[in-house]
């Protein structure tokens, strides 16, 4: 007697955008996983053809609105990488200031709001807050700390004004942060508290053997610079990305996957960050992460919320840093002379790289844009752990196991908004 | 004794990059108390559970791209006591009505492989387009303490309090010095609805028009300005297509009439 079960969720919750998961078990077996994603495209690379430079990162910002600055950070250094100007000193300092805020915010939200109810039980954050109310406030006030950063530097915390390329338009004077500076501190005891709370959640035994790809910047815990490695060979810079990467299509999914060439799938993203940068977060965030009962490799995925937290309490540490050494710098940004050229940019958004890349004509006008966020490139893992995981499960009552398979999803906090304008869409058609 | 049920709200997304309902997640010091006088029934992206409709509140974010979609906007209408649409795509068709202008098909051949798989329509369009609205939040991102006005007020029965003047009059209520006057940076802030609180200006640059078009603006007579600034009438046509670009008179838009004979005080409503 073949025993078939479907485990069928049609609306993705506590996602950001629009997707479904479909997992077919046949005696016993997983017979396909679909993750699918239905988010209708909106033709961001199209409409970026004929646009000006300059108008780049406040278009791009609009393909996500919980990480806009990432758009904007890989847009403005993918144009710098084209005409051949580098932006540092204290500009590249409030870029890095920027991106903690993005972050904090982000990485909270996914924390308190969308992933931690899965652990406890909860079908959402507000009911959560009835018996947990000191801890999803606490994750409110953190992500609230996140976004004023971003709006003192970025002007407003969805689709900030203030970043262009060649720096921003206006720098902060350096009085501007001495409230800012005062929660920040009180926010980095409260990360720390909030890491502790997250380590002791109920976490399933659950490793895998991933390559691990992020930047890696031979000072910093990366934000913007670096080269792209693996913790299996792979090293090199944004410009060799398409060498490097591929669009596979998979017979059973919906959509394109991107996978490196002749090895498979790999994972972008906090996991992957702090399995390759351990050793270049800060002494507090180390000794914490170690405190909280994390290596210094992370495989199981359902610890990406501890690593989240590292990353946020890291981002506290790391904007306290930037503002005690800030000096308004003479310019808000550097000139830019615009020249027929191609740029390319890997920056590490909150859910892992987001490469870039655009060719621009004489003028600055883009000829060609082209845009792979991480949600994209980590579909293909997140099927594989449900390849993996259901077996283990298989005994769960339906409604568990169903909620299992969407937590496995909501480990890698996917933003399925972002990942439609370049996944290639197909129906399936019997 | 019975407390008073507590009216039904629901957060429908369509196409848009989620910022206008994260406005809502976003309301940190109030997002408890806002579930404390509403039902939350469905709102995907904060919760797993969902509660069956009629609803009486309903925020929809997102624009109509797609036959589906069409669909679905009529039943959630029908399931809606009070309809309001938040942000640029859902009262204007947002940054991806830029496809309306030119030929989806090509632009679906630029992005995707298989363009046969595609299934899309010619135009993105705002909601207003295929259901009665209620209530138009603007902004590309709205402001969430607009949101939290527009939710207040639909609680106490009122008609939300969201000025329809020009970025001007916030600039000036900010005590922002005019960035065109004094410095001479384009600014499409006299044609730009308000409700952003003028953010560009007292960053140093010019409004680029997140809010959509004011009532009655005068494009001409600013296209002008900003072409004597030496605005390149491309970029100025460029900066008018972009966020808001559906809605009139921006989508009529046309730079080769900056030079025509139209007097500087007329109302485009082409």
């Amino acid at each position: 007697m073949i025993n078939s079960r479907t485990i069928k969720v049609d609306y993705l919750a506590r996602v950001e955008g629009e997707g479904a998961l479909y997992v077919h078990i046949k005696d016993g077996q997983v017979a396909d996983v679909k993750l699918k994603i239905f988010e209708p495209p909106r033709f961001f690379e199209a409409f970026l053809r004929g646009r000006g430079f300059a108008e780049v990162p406040d278009i791009t910002a609009r393909i996500c609105g919980i990480c806009p600055i990432a758009y904007q950070m890989s847009a403005v250094h993918a144009l710098e990488d084209a005409f051949g100007v580098k932006v540092d000193g204290q500009l590249r300092a409030l870029r890095r200031l920027v991106y903690c805020g993005e972050w904090v915010a982000s990485h909270s939200l996914h924390i308190l709001m969308l992933h931690a109810p899965d652990f406890l039980g909860y079908e959402d954050a507000i009911r959560m807050a009835k018996d947990h109310p000191e801890v999803v406030q606490r994750g409110l006030r953190l992500k609230k700390t996140g976004n004023e950063i971003m709006s003192l530097i970025g002007g407003r915390e969805v689709h900030p004004i203030n970043v262009r390329v060649g720096g921003f338009y206006k720098v902060p004077a350096k009085n501007q942060f001495v409230e800012i500076r005062e929660r920040i501190k009180r926010a980095r005891d409260e990360a720390l508290e909030n890491l502790r709370w997250v380590s002791t959640l109920p976490f399933p035994e659950f490793e895998q053997d991933y390559e691990f790809v992020a930047l890696r910047h031979p000072e910093e815990y990366p934000f913007n610079e670096g080269r792209l490695v693996s913790n299996k060979g792979l090293d090199i810079s944004a410009r060799a990305f398409d060498e490097n990467f591929a669009e596979e299509h998979v017979s059973h999914s919906n959509a394109l996957h991107c996978v490196l060439k002749g090895r498979g799938a790999y994972l972008v993203g906090p996991a992957a960050r702090y399995s390759i940068n351990f050793d270049k977060l800060s002494p507090l965030a180390q000794e914490a992460a170690r405190e909280a009962g994390l290596s210094e490799v992370c495989r199981n995925p359902f610890q990406s919320i501890i690593v989240r937290s590292v990353e946020v309490l890291y981002a506290f540490d790391e904007a306290l840093r930037i503002i005690n050494n800030y000096e308004p710098p003479e310019q808000p940004a550097v000139k830019i002379e615009p020249k027929a050229a191609t740029g390319y940019a890997c920056t590490e958004a909150p859910r892992g790289t987001l490469y870039h890349c655009y060719r621009v004509d004489e003028r600055g006008l883009i000829i060609d844009a082209r845009i792979i966020p991480p949600t994209s490139q980590n579909q293909k893992t997140i099927e594989n752990d449900l390849w993996q995981l259901v077996p283990q499960q298989i005994d769960l009552p339906e409604t568990e196991l169903t909620w299992r398979c969407e937590q496995a999803v909501r480990n890698y906090d996917p933003c399925i908004s972002c990942a439609t304008h370049f996944l290639r869409l197909d129906i399936e058609r019997d | 004794m019975s407390r008073r049920r507590k009216p039904k709200l629901a957060v429908w997304k369509f196409a848009s990059c989620d910022g206008c309902q994260l406005s809502l997640l976003a309301c940190e010091d109030e997002l408890l108390a806002v579930a404390g006088e509403l039902e939350i029934a469905y709102f995907l992206e904060a919760s797993r559970a969902t509660v069956k409709g009629p609803y009486d509140l309903s925020l929809v974010e997102g624009s109509i791209t797609t036959p589906h979609d069409a669909e679905r906007i009529r039943e959630v209408r029908r399931q809606s006591k009070h309809l309001v649409t938040i942000g640029a795509c859902a009262t204007a068709g947002g940054i991806q009505a830029l496809r309306n202008f030119r030929d989806v098909q090509d632009f679906i051949q630029i992005v995707y492989a298989t363009p046969a798989y595609i299934s899309t329509l010619e135009k993105s369009t705002p909601i207003a387009d295929h259901v009665r609205v209620d209530f138009e939040l603007r902004g590309c991102p709205i402001n969430k303490q607009q949101l939290l006005e527009v939710i207040s007020a639909f609680l106490g029965g009122r008609k939300p309090n969201t000025p329809a003047h020009s970025v001007c009059v916030e600039c000036k209520q900010r005590g922002t010095v005019c960035v065109m006057v004094a410095h001479g940076t384009p600014c499409l802030g006299p044609v730009t609805h308000a409700g952003c609180g003028a953010i560009c200006p007292a960053y140093d640059r010019g409004c680029y028009g997140c809010f959509g078009p004011k009532e009655t603006p005068n494009l001409y007579s600013l296209g002008r300005g900003m072409v004597a600034l030496g605005m390149n009438p491309d970029e100025l046509d460029r900066a008018i297509h972009s966020f808001n670009a559906y809605p009139h008179p921006f989508r009529g838009f046309d730079p080769d009439r900056l030079h025509g004979t139209g007097s500087p005080h007329d109302r485009d409503n082409d």
